[in-house]
């Protein structure tokens, strides 16, 4: 008997971007205030998980086509790079640097590189979250 | 450049995700792995000389102060260690072209061995309890995927065990480390031994001290936490196996050698006696099940348990001469444990089977493996031109030295167990009878084979017979771990 998810696959439809756009905010947010990336990747990939639930593994895939694996693989690199900066300019391994810029938009915004850092941290946890899920799923 | 004492753990990390990409292609694979460590090598083989120019080696991270951020110490202890890791991890991965099978290559498994080196070195070369932990982590979570990999039944069943031990050891070193916070406020390994010797080790540390033992003895195997290891190192296949014996439990040993150099050196007549006595058990544990077995690899497996009841026992003496031993025998015995499980490797491809009963005759048609597993042989007894005899001497000498006449004598005694053990192999699968052999064996695949493993015998022969072009770094080594000052001086003064 085919199951008519008309109501669930419609809310998923809005709540994902709700929970993906919270998901980028607790990203961001995570210098200052509680966050940063290991909540924001994980929010993020509950987000996932909320279409894998609405629809099936298959539609999920085709709507995101993305080799969970690589994200992982590209994450740490990304946060080995960060920390690598440091040693091409002759400071210990890890140091990280920030300035204040003027950017349109937002006005006075300090960037810091802890942030690419932590953008690493959340391609990790989503790869490593999805993986996990995906891998179980597709178990029979 | 101040970042070089990172390299020997960058490399391989980067390469482990550098693998992760194009897996299906097994070229790719081999050929950047090898690569990898080879780079690795270089580094590490650079950095010794360096430590052993200008002294130890010191980065805090991220430019804090000393005691505030992470610190990674390269003194001539660890450089040696990460010298010898990366070495034995490129002959084993070398090794394992032909035995590991296509399907496990093709499944992250050379991701897996970059990942072990990088836990592994990382534990080497920090100077910071808690990041000591983590290394721990990194190397065991990369050491379950090899231990599972392949997904056999008898992996499954053991991965299960080691897992289970494994989880509740770590959990009871972050226990440790909590009390070891609590009393004394600071994770960096040169400050906690300053503030310990300022607190003269009251009880509490003393228990701290024994917990430690507890925590390291479990990944080390020593004499009543060993159960463990024979069941969980049997399951994997043979690289994986020599890559386990030879690396993981001398992260424990490194790890009870720091700590109760660097750190509980006040209160010696509790923690040494006791490491000393909890040594000769692991002893006499090793040498029983090194002599009930005939299984070929249950046999190695329990000279493992020996070795680490040897170095334990060089450890115990807290003298230069036995520290400087049991250096020596720890690079040894990682050297020796690897060409070992490779020859025994060998050993079973030919005959197809572990069982010693089954084995004979091979000496006829193997002639060349067979004196070499015999060289192997008497340099793990430790018969005088080879690697295994400097260090054990020294061991001795401390151990007389400490007045530990008895015990000394007994380690002594114990090497005839492990010849007896090992020649026991040599007599049942190299004489007598033609035995059972393999129906399909290739002789390109057994020359790939044989090629890394005699590499690997040389390597330790010249270790041995070397002993002399080796002994400086050594005493250096000795003198770090028999005087906590040069680290701590090295760590919180900047070097000098």
């Amino acid at each position: 008997m085919k199951v008519n998810n008309v109501i669930l696959q419609f809310t998923t439809k809005i709540v994902f971007f709700i929970i993906f756009f919270f998901a980028v905010h607790i990203f961001f947010a995570g210098h200052y205030t509680p966050g940063g990336g290991f909540v924001g990747g994980l929010v993020t990939a509950s987000a996932i998980v909320l279409l894998l639930v609405a629809f099936d593994l298959k539609t999920v895939r085709s709507l995101l086509p993305i080799n969970y694996i690589y994200m992982v693989a590209i994450g740490l690199l990304i946060a080995l790079g960060t920390a690598a900066i440091a040693m091409f300019l002759d400071e210990p391994f890890f140091t990280h640097f920030f300035d204040y810029f003027y950017l349109p938009l937002f006005g006075k915004t300090s960037l810091h590189t802890a942030a690419l850092f932590d953008f690493g941290v959340y391609l990790v946890v989503v790869g490593v979250t999805m993986t996990i899920i995906q891998t179980i799923g597709e178990d029979e | 450049m101040i970042n070089f004492l990172l390299l020997p753990i960058i490399i391989p990390f980067f390469f482990g995700m550098i693998l992760m990409f194009n897996q299906k292609s097994i070229k790719y694979q081999r050929i950047t792995t090898l690569f990898g460590l080879l780079l690795a090598i270089l580094s590490a083989f650079g950095l010794l000389i360096n430590v052993y120019k200008n002294g130890p080696q010191t980065l805090t991270l991220g430019d804090w102060p000393a005691p505030f951020g992470i610190s990674m110490v390269s003194d001539m202890v660890s450089v040696l260690l990460v010298l010898t890791t990366l070495v034995l991890a490129f002959f084993i991965v070398w090794y394992g072209f032909e035995s590991i099978n296509k399907k496990r290559e093709q499944f992250f498994y050379y991701s897996g061995v970059m990942f072990i080196v990088t836990g592994v070195n990382g534990a080497f070369t920090t100077g910071d309890i808690f990041n000591l932990f983590v290394f721990f982590e990194v190397l065991l979570m990369a050491s379950y995927l090899l231990i599972v990999l392949g997904g056999e039944k008898a992996q499954l069943r053991e991965s299960i065990k080691y897992i289970l031990v494994n989880v509740i050891s770590s959990a009871l070193f972050v226990i440790t480390v909590a009390y070891l916070y609590s009393v004394i406020g600071t994770l960096n390994m040169a400050d906690i031994s300053v503030k310990i010797a300022e607190f003269n080790q009251p009880g509490i540390i003393t228990v701290i001290a024994v917990l430690f033992l507890l925590v390291f003895g479990m990944k080390a195997a020593i004499f009543p936490l060993y159960f463990w290891l024979p069941g969980a190192y049997a399951a994997p296949p043979i690289p994986v196996l020599a890559l386990f014996g030879a690396l993981l439990t001398k992260v424990g040993i490194y790890a009870i050698m720091r700590t109760y150099t660097l750190f509980f050196t006040h209160d010696i007549a509790f923690t040494h006696d006791l490491l000393l006595i909890l040594a000769v058990m692991t002893v006499i544990a090793g040498g029983i099940g090194a002599l009930a077995h005939f299984d070929v690899k249950q046999i190695i497996i329990y000279n493992i348990v020996i070795a680490v009841g040897v170095i334990l026992f060089g450890v115990a003496q807290m003298n230069e001469a036995a520290l400087e031993g049991a250096m020596l025998y720890l690079v040894h015995d990682m050297i020796i444990k690897a060409a070992l499980f490779m020859l025994i490797g060998i050993v079973i491809y030919i005959t197809g089977t572990s069982n010693l009963r089954k084995m004979g005759g091979l000496m006829k048609h193997y002639p060349a493996l067979g004196w070499f597993f015999f060289i192997a042989a008497l340099g793990l007894t430790g018969v005088p031109p080879l690697s295994g005899f400097i260090g054990k001497l020294l061991i001795i000498q401390g151990g007389f030295e400490a007045g530990n006449i008895w015990t000394s004598i007994f380690i002594l005694a114990s090497s005839l167990v492990v010849l007896l053990s090992v020649i026991r192999i040599f007599i049942y699968a190299f004489w007598g009878e033609q035995g059972q052999l393999s129906s399909d064996i290739n002789k390109t695949t057994y020359n790939r084979l044989f090629f890394p493993t005699i590499l690997l015998v040389l390597v330790s022969v010249a270790y041995g017979v070397g002993t002399e072009f080796i002994l400086p770094f050594m005493d250096e080594a000795a003198k770090v771990l028999s005087d906590p000052s040069i680290y701590t001086d090295a760590v919180l003064k900047g070097g000098e």
